[in-house]
């Protein structure tokens, strides 16, 4: 079938092959024993997608319940506080943990790294597959959380609260813990493909930006991951032998979990944004079919960021009872970390310009993208600012910020991703008509949704609330009315892109002109990557007519 | 741009307000610059350099010059406003000598404060007007945090240590407090009044608790609702007759009942119980609850009590039945003298403010 | 498109390997240098992540020994020094031991690394009875985390009622916290050396493979450094 594809280099295709990674073994054996990181990305991605849904429905639930302030649904109060409480935990903790932690990294990044590389697979297979398990049984840990009495402390378990309420705390600590391991097992994997399976010919400074990015992710997940498990063993330690050092009443303090806490949640924002910008680095450039701007900016400012996400953990703690010294030096580190992400959108903007731009779904989350994340970036500085925090912190505008980061961010630029890669992973291509209205819908309900919350939280709203003052009541209807058209965004697509896979597998090698090495394999790829080792002739992004030679 | 500031934000209620406020209207201010500056481009370029089949594009690596104008420049502004908001941060950070201290020990899911002379009260607080005044915090529970809004100020309690949090409030009335730090099931209830008060009506209110108890003199009964609200009751008992989790007995129906206590005692619910039960409520605990009620001693007035003992009455089975409740409000006798004993059943009265 | 391809396998069958290779050889590495190579950075990376696990229980202690200075003090007097003291020198001797096994394989010295993966072996186990001993004797002594901690002769640092500072508890509950965590490396690392002392004694190594005991000698020369961490600073320092 033809497809209008505008930005579509008129390149031929080579004969499309019989067997791909999809159909060259049989059976549901053949896919629980598997070690080719193409299979283990897929079944990581439908895996994610699934936390993904899960987690959304809690949020719509959460903003169905703060619909009215009091909380009746055709005249009946329908929910408690006490459910309230653990479907906002539940939110967090499976849109953090299960979701957006792995997303990028274990189902695109596990899919396109190699490839990207000219590489046959990651360093160590089989602990990829030992990662996808752990996140699996992680997820069953979780889910049976849920169901035995769940949570209801936050994603973010605050002592001593944690260690005194009821419900399945230590089983959904210890689910979090194992998902840790599945994290930094990834992160293991990937810093070492990068450093040593790269094709000849390919130095550090001829790598794809999605490579740059999602390096400096693993970095961040190798170290940071395990203060995690420390601070979770800690936790649990505290909770069923009341071990003492976060009882106040027993000499500890509740203040140093926060510390432990932070210390690895902070940089994984970072695991969370980086790979998310290192997509954005790749569908600039190709649907520019242009250059990318200031590559060598570009790829010190992701290794930067995940040097600078370190130091600067405690800016979640500005009222929480850290020494004034600390809050100072906090704030001043904070603003340093802003730098690298300016850089970044400039860049792009530079990378923008004068380019040849279509604007096929992949690139519709893109510049979304750009202008979500601006706002969360730019609203992160107002968090920064210490005098300006005090009124702020612990209020809806935290809760917008990081909607526009992690969501805003993050999880467009992760769609952008699965609709960019979907042709190489599946082999199909989705209605292009569907994919840029559910990207508009997204957009238009996400900014209704969040956009309203800044005003609230400035206004006083504290987070975490189940009932509210009336004069919040108006932000938060229209608050909940843009959480049903995001809903609708993703129904659609959804739809559309289960729709795409009824279809013959037809998609061409390189649907979007594309200068990384994934798409010189067919769509989808063979069993084995490459038949013969690629050697790299030409740097990334290099749209010139007449290439030239390394 | 004062409609637009005050669309935003709260009114501003303490003399730190007003900084706080520019500070933030200036990074509002300066977010929608640099919002228009990313956002204009991306759509603008999008069109204008809209695809075209055939088109070759310039092979921009970089530029140098331009690279280090947008890292310097970002740079310089932030650590402007770290600046900016660190000098606001550290008039906030340190009270002045002559503040009026109060404690705070905030527990689920209520707010107690304790004046200078010992006066204590619960979910609603006076302090003068334009007179500095320091909150010293702790907690006998988890994590709270103390916001007020219209005073830009806010910081968490932490058990086993104290916390401080001070300001200038200059807008007489009433303001909000509210806890700004999650602890379960009442997080979202535990709520106080923070009344900005005139030096008359402040020492007004030391002494006598207020005067807005005067209105329902012949009403006893709902001024007794309004404590109910006001000061935590109707967090852990309810008054339709159904069961509160964690909480206590529903008030429906219980005036002039036989009550069964947990060591099999029986006892009359009237006035003395009631009373017995705000102010040492672990001296008997009804079958089937936990000793878990904290004590109201100090923290009602005797007003405040007459009236919830009023309201329980009204919620019997036969209001106008059973044990007697008070059908007038009354102060208490003024205080006995120094070095003799307090008359029976009264709190303990207010003394003079320093 | 980009790249030009250059065939650097030899011809083979479907899946690239199967002549004179070794049977460790993965599919996916050009040869065994760059296997071996890439395992070790592997190991690397995990005996780093290991170091932060620690770390944040070193980082603890320090914050807390900060705030119970005299507590801490004392309570280390009721360490068991000997014990300890015995404990070191055996992780020393079992981590000589291993780089003889390692240097073994890499001569093809089977029966020399299976005798040295024993030897180790077994130190391993000696120091997981010295510490039965040293655990039990804690117990009884109710030198314990707070909520069970027994005051001792000697505890200085006490409230108006005389009860026990609670700085002594924080520390035991530092000192259980640790040396368990540190013990269950080592019960895993007896594991792992179980298995590939059956694997050696299969024959499995030689100067052409020996991977598996050279990563698995990186991450027992960590539980031993780990250990000559923790030994001063709970059982030396003052």
């Amino acid at each position: 079938m033809e497809h209008t594809l505008t930005s579509r280099a008129p390149v031929a295709d080579l004969p499309r092959p019989e067997k791909n990674y999809l159909n060259a073994t049989t059976g549901i054996w053949s896919w629980m024993t598997t070690v080719d990181h193409k299979r283990i990305g897929v079944m990581y991605l439908v895996g994610v997608l699934s936390a993904f849904f899960i987690g959304g429905v809690f949020a719509l639930l959460v903003r169905l319940s703060l619909l009215s302030p009091t909380h009746t649904l055709f005249g009946k109060q329908w929910i408690t506080a006490e459910m309230y409480n653990r479907l906002f935990t539940l939110h967090g903790a499976v849109m953090v943990f299960l979701f957006i932690i792995p997303s990028v990294p274990a189902s695109l990044a596990n899919f396109v790294l190699p490839l990207m590389l000219g590489a046959k697979d990651v360093a160590f297979p089989r602990l990829n597959l030992a990662s996808f398990y752990l996140w699996v049984i992680g997820a069953v840990m979780a889910v049976t959380s849920m169901i035995t009495g769940a949570v209801d402390t936050g994603w973010t378990f605050y002592t001593p609260y944690s260690t005194t309420t009821e419900g399945s705390v230590t089983l959904m600590i210890m689910a979090v813990f194992v998902l840790g391991f599945s994290s930094i097992f990834t992160g293991i994997n990937f810093v070492a493909t990068t450093h040593k399976l790269r094709a000849p010919g390919m130095g550090w400074f001829d790598l794809p930006l999605f490579i740059w990015g999602i390096y400096a992710t693993a970095i961040i997940q190798v170290l940071a991951t395990p203060v995690l498990g420390i601070t979770l063993a800690l936790l649990a330690m505290e909770r069923v032998f009341n071990i003492g050092i976060f009882d106040p009443k027993i000499g500890g303090d509740p203040v140093l979990f926060q510390h432990f806490f932070w210390f690895y949640s902070h940089p994984a924002v970072y695991i969370m944004i980086l790979p998310g910008m290192a997509i954005i680095s790749e569908l600039i450039p190709t649907f520019s079919k242009k250059t990318m701007f200031g590559y060598r900016a570009v790829a010190y400012s992701s290794v930067s960021l995940a040097l600078l996400s370190f130091i600067v953990w405690g800016h979640h703690m500005f009222v929480a009872g850290q020494s004034q010294l600390a809050t100072v030096v906090f704030s001043a580190l904070t603003f340093l970390v802003a730098i690298p992400s300016g850089v970044k959108m400039f860049n792009w903007l530079g990378t923008m310009y004068k380019g040849n731009i279509s604007l096929e779904t992949p690139m519709c989350y893109a510049i979304s993208f750009l202008l979500l994340f601006a706002i969360g970036g730019l609203t992160g500085i107002f968090l920064g600012a210490l005098s300006v925090d005090i009124h702020l912190t612990d209020t809806y505008f935290v809760v917008a910020h990081f909607h526009y980061v992690m969501m805003g961010g993050t999880v467009i630029a992760f769609f952008g991703g699965v609709h960019y890669w979907w042709p190489k992973i599946t082999g199909r291509m989705y209605n292009e008509n569907w994919g840029r209205f559910a990207c508009a819908l997204i957009f238009i309900g996400f900014n209704v949704t969040f956009l309203t919350q800044f005003v609230m939280g400035s206004l006083g709203m504290p987070r975490r609330y189940f009932n509210y003052l009336p004069i919040y009541h108006p932000y938060h209807v229209v608050s909940t009315i843009g959480s049903w058209i995001i809903g609708l965004g993703f129904a659609t697509m959804a739809a559309y892109l289960l729709a795409s896979l009824r279809k013959p597998m037809d998609a061409p090698d390189n649907p979007w002109g594309g200068t990384t090495l994934e798409w010189t394999t067919s769509s989808p790829p063979t069993e084995h990557n490459f038949e013969d080792q690629p050697v790299l002739q030409k740097a990334p992004y290099d749209y010139r007519p007449e290439p030239v030679a390394k | 741009m004062e409609w637009l500031r005050s669309a935003m934000l709260p009114p501003q209620g303490s003399a730190f307000a007003g900084e706080v406020d520019t500070l933030y209207m200036a990074l509002f201010w300066l977010s929608v610059v640099l919002f228009i500056g990313i956002a204009f481009p991306a759509i603008y370029f999008a069109w204008r350099y809209r695809f075209k089949p055939g088109r070759v594009t310039p092979h921009q690596t970089h530029n140098t010059m331009l690279e280090i104008i947008w890292t310097v420049i970002p740079l310089l502004l932030c650590v402007g406003i770290f600046f900016w908001g660190l000098d606001g941060w550290m008039k906030y950070a340190v009270a002045p000598g002559e503040s009026m201290q109060i404690q705070i020990s905030a527990k689920k899911w209520i707010w107690q404060f304790e004046y200078p002379d010992g006066t204590r009260t619960a979910n609603e607080i006076h302090v003068l007007i334009n007179k500095p005044v320091q909150f010293v915090m702790t907690s006998e529970d988890v994590l709270h945090d103390f916001f007020v809004p219209d005073m830009r100020v806010k910081h968490d309690i932490v058990p086993g240590r104290y916390t401080q949090v001070w300001f200038t409030p200059t807008v007489h009335g009433e303001h909000h407090v509210t806890c700004a730090e999650y602890c379960g099931k009442g997080h979202s209830d535990m709520q106080a009044k923070l009344f900005v008060d005139t030096r008359e009506e402040f020492d007004k209110f030391m002494l006598t608790g207020g005067t807005e108890w005067e209105d329902y003199k012949m009403k006893p009964a709902d001024w007794g609702k309004i404590q109910y609200e006001r000061k935590g009751c109707k967090t852990c008992h309810s008054i339709d007759g159904s069961k509160t989790a964690q909480g206590g007995p529903s008030w429906k129906g219980i005036w002039g009942k036989m009550e069964e206590m947990n060591d099999g005692k029986q006892v009359l619910v009237d006035e003395a119980y009631v009373r017995e039960s705000m102010l040492q409520p672990q001296a008997k605990i009804v079958k089937g609850y936990e000793p878990i009620m904290p004590t109201f001693q100090g923290l009602l007035r005797e007003t405040e009590i007459q009236g919830l003992m009023a309201f329980i009455k009204s919620l019997g089975n036969d209001p106008n039945g059973g044990p007697p409740a008070p059908t007038v409000l009354t102060l208490p006798p003024p205080p006995a003298k120094p070095g003799t004993a307090a008359a029976p059943g009264q709190t303990a009265p207010a003394t003079q403010p320093k | 498109m980009s790249t030009s391809t250059i065939d650097l396998h030899d011809s083979h069958g479907p899946h690239g390997h199967g002549h004179a290779d070794d049977p460790h050889h993965q599919h996916h590495f050009t040869n065994m240098q760059q296997q071996f190579d890439t395992s070790k950075i592997g190991m690397w990376l995990f005996l780093a992540t290991e170091v932060l696990l620690f770390g944040g229980l070193f980082v603890g202690f320090g914050l807390m020994q900060n705030r119970y200075p005299q507590e801490f003090i004392e309570a280390h007097e009721h360490l068991q020094r000997p014990l300890g003291a015995l404990n070191t020198v055996v992780l020393l001797i079992s981590s000589f031991t291993m780089v003889m096994a390692v240097l073994s394989a890499k001569h093809s010295d089977k029966k020399k690394v299976v005798m040295y993966l024993i030897l180790t072996i077994l130190c391993a186990c000696i120091f997981l009875g010295v510490k039965y001993f040293e655990y039990s004797h804690k117990f009884e002594e109710h030198l314990l985390p707070p909520r069970w901690y027994h005051a001792q002769p000697g505890d200085t640092v006490r409230d108006v009622a005389g009860n026990v500072s609670h700085g002594y508890g924080t520390f035991f509950a530092f000192y259980f916290m640790m040396t368990g965590l540190h013990g269950i490396h080592i019960l895993v690392g007896i594991i792992l050396l179980s298995w590939i002392t059956v694997r050696a004694h299969r024959g499995e190594f030689s100067k052409a493979y020996y991977t598996p005991v050279d990563l698995i000698g990186l991450y027992w020369h960590l539980v031993d450094l780990i250990w000559i961490y923790l030994f001063p600073l709970y059982y030396l320092i003052k």
